[in-house]
């Protein structure tokens, strides 16, 4: 697991040079508190750069706690632990989809989307694409992630709940599917930095 | 993986290799919040700041915050500190890569646009033109509306 999780590291962060190049290679930028300023319910209105943002990694840091406390109950072989920890980390997952779809429907609303960025730079020049084409794939890929890892945490549940680790004598799978999920956390602090902070 | 799955076949049922258990849990917790926070606050700070030395440092202290943000969740949620060397350096040293990559491309970026600033003067004109600001985003920093068409700069 942790070579795999090593060799998506490269990729992730293969995507996030690219990014960085592109953006030392450009005159101008996008402000990103210009950009991601608004939050369900007032999405025409809003001027609130970060709050919505800064939601979602809370969400996910939190559903990662949940994932450690669930790998821990299975060291302890604490089987109703297990569960509860690991529907209350499939529902942080799924809450983080659910931020992340409203963002991309937002921003779309907005005419950002692959290819189109209606988003000027920060001092006013005409912008390239590029903004919206690297925003659009790696927090695409990293949703894909997170997807995934939802995926593979409701499979855990669900053989949690057949009492297939009790009759193996040991949550080792728990563990596997926990570094995963860490590992996609550890991915939205450096996309959340490089996107939304700087 | 491999040691972890032999140690803890051997005496499953109690936690061999995790640091405090719960206690370093809420610890580790505690410290990434904290970290997000003021991650958050610098982020509200640099607001509306011009691209200045200030502004480049906020942004050097916010990579650094990051970086330790990675070593809680790597060291202490994913447990790599308490596996055995081995292990943690065959994961590091090649992620060491990442080090000259980084370097490398970004200084390879920089150079790329000082040269095509320097020696394309219709990129440099072009990259000066300002935008005109699209209906439904009132951006106050576009106020001149000289050009009809959107062109693309690159």
């Amino acid at each position: 697991m942790w070579y795999f999780l090593m060799s998506d590291a490269f990729t992730f962060g293969a995507f996030l040079i690219a990014y960085g190049t592109t953006r030392f290679a450009t005159n101008g930028w996008p402000d990103p508190n210009q950009v991601f300023k608004s939050y369900p319910l007032a999405a025409e209105t809003a001027n609130a750069p970060l709050v919505f943002v800064s939601i979602m990694t809370f969400i996910l840091i939190i559903s990662s706690v949940t994932m450690v406390l669930a790998v821990q109950a299975g060291h302890a072989m604490k089987k109703r632990s297990v569960v509860i920890n690991l529907i209350l980390t499939i529902i942080g997952g799924l809450a983080f989809l659910g931020c992340q779809a409203w963002e991309w429907t937002h921003l779309h609303h907005e005419g950002a989307w692959w290819g189109s960025n209606p988003f000027p730079n920060a001092d006013g020049t005409n912008a390239t694409t590029n903004f919206t084409n690297f925003f659009f794939t790696i927090t695409g890929f990293h949703g894909f992630h997170v997807f995934s890892g939802v995926i593979i945490n409701i499979v855990m549940l669900i053989m949690t709940l057949c009492n297939v680790f009790e009759k193996r004598g040991h949550y080792l799978m728990i563990e596997k599917a926990g570094l995963y999920w860490h590992f996609v956390d550890l991915v939205w602090v450096f996309v959340f930095t490089c996107f939304y902070l700087i | 993986m491999e040691h972890t799955t032999h140690h803890s076949e051997a005496h499953h049922g109690h936690d061999t290799h995790a640091g405090g258990g719960t206690k370093e849990i809420i610890k580790v917790t505690v410290i990434l919040t904290v970290l997000t926070i003021v991650e958050l606050i610098l982020g509200f700070w640099m607001i509306g700041m011009p691209e200045n030395m200030k502004r480049h440092m906020i942004k050097a202290t916010i990579i650094v915050l990051m970086m330790a943000k990675a070593f809680y969740i790597v060291g202490y949620f994913m447990h790599l500190k308490h596996e055995i060397k081995n292990l943690i350096m065959t994961i590091t040293v090649p992620l060491l890569l990442f080090v000259w990559f980084i370097i490398a491309f970004l200084a390879d970026g920089n150079s790329y646009k000082n040269l095509r600033n320097t020696y394309d003067r219709h990129h440099l004109e072009a990259s000066k033109e300002k935008a005109k600001p699209a209906e439904h985003h009132n951006s106050h920093e576009a106020e001149e509306h000289g050009k009809e068409e959107k062109k693309p700069v690159e």
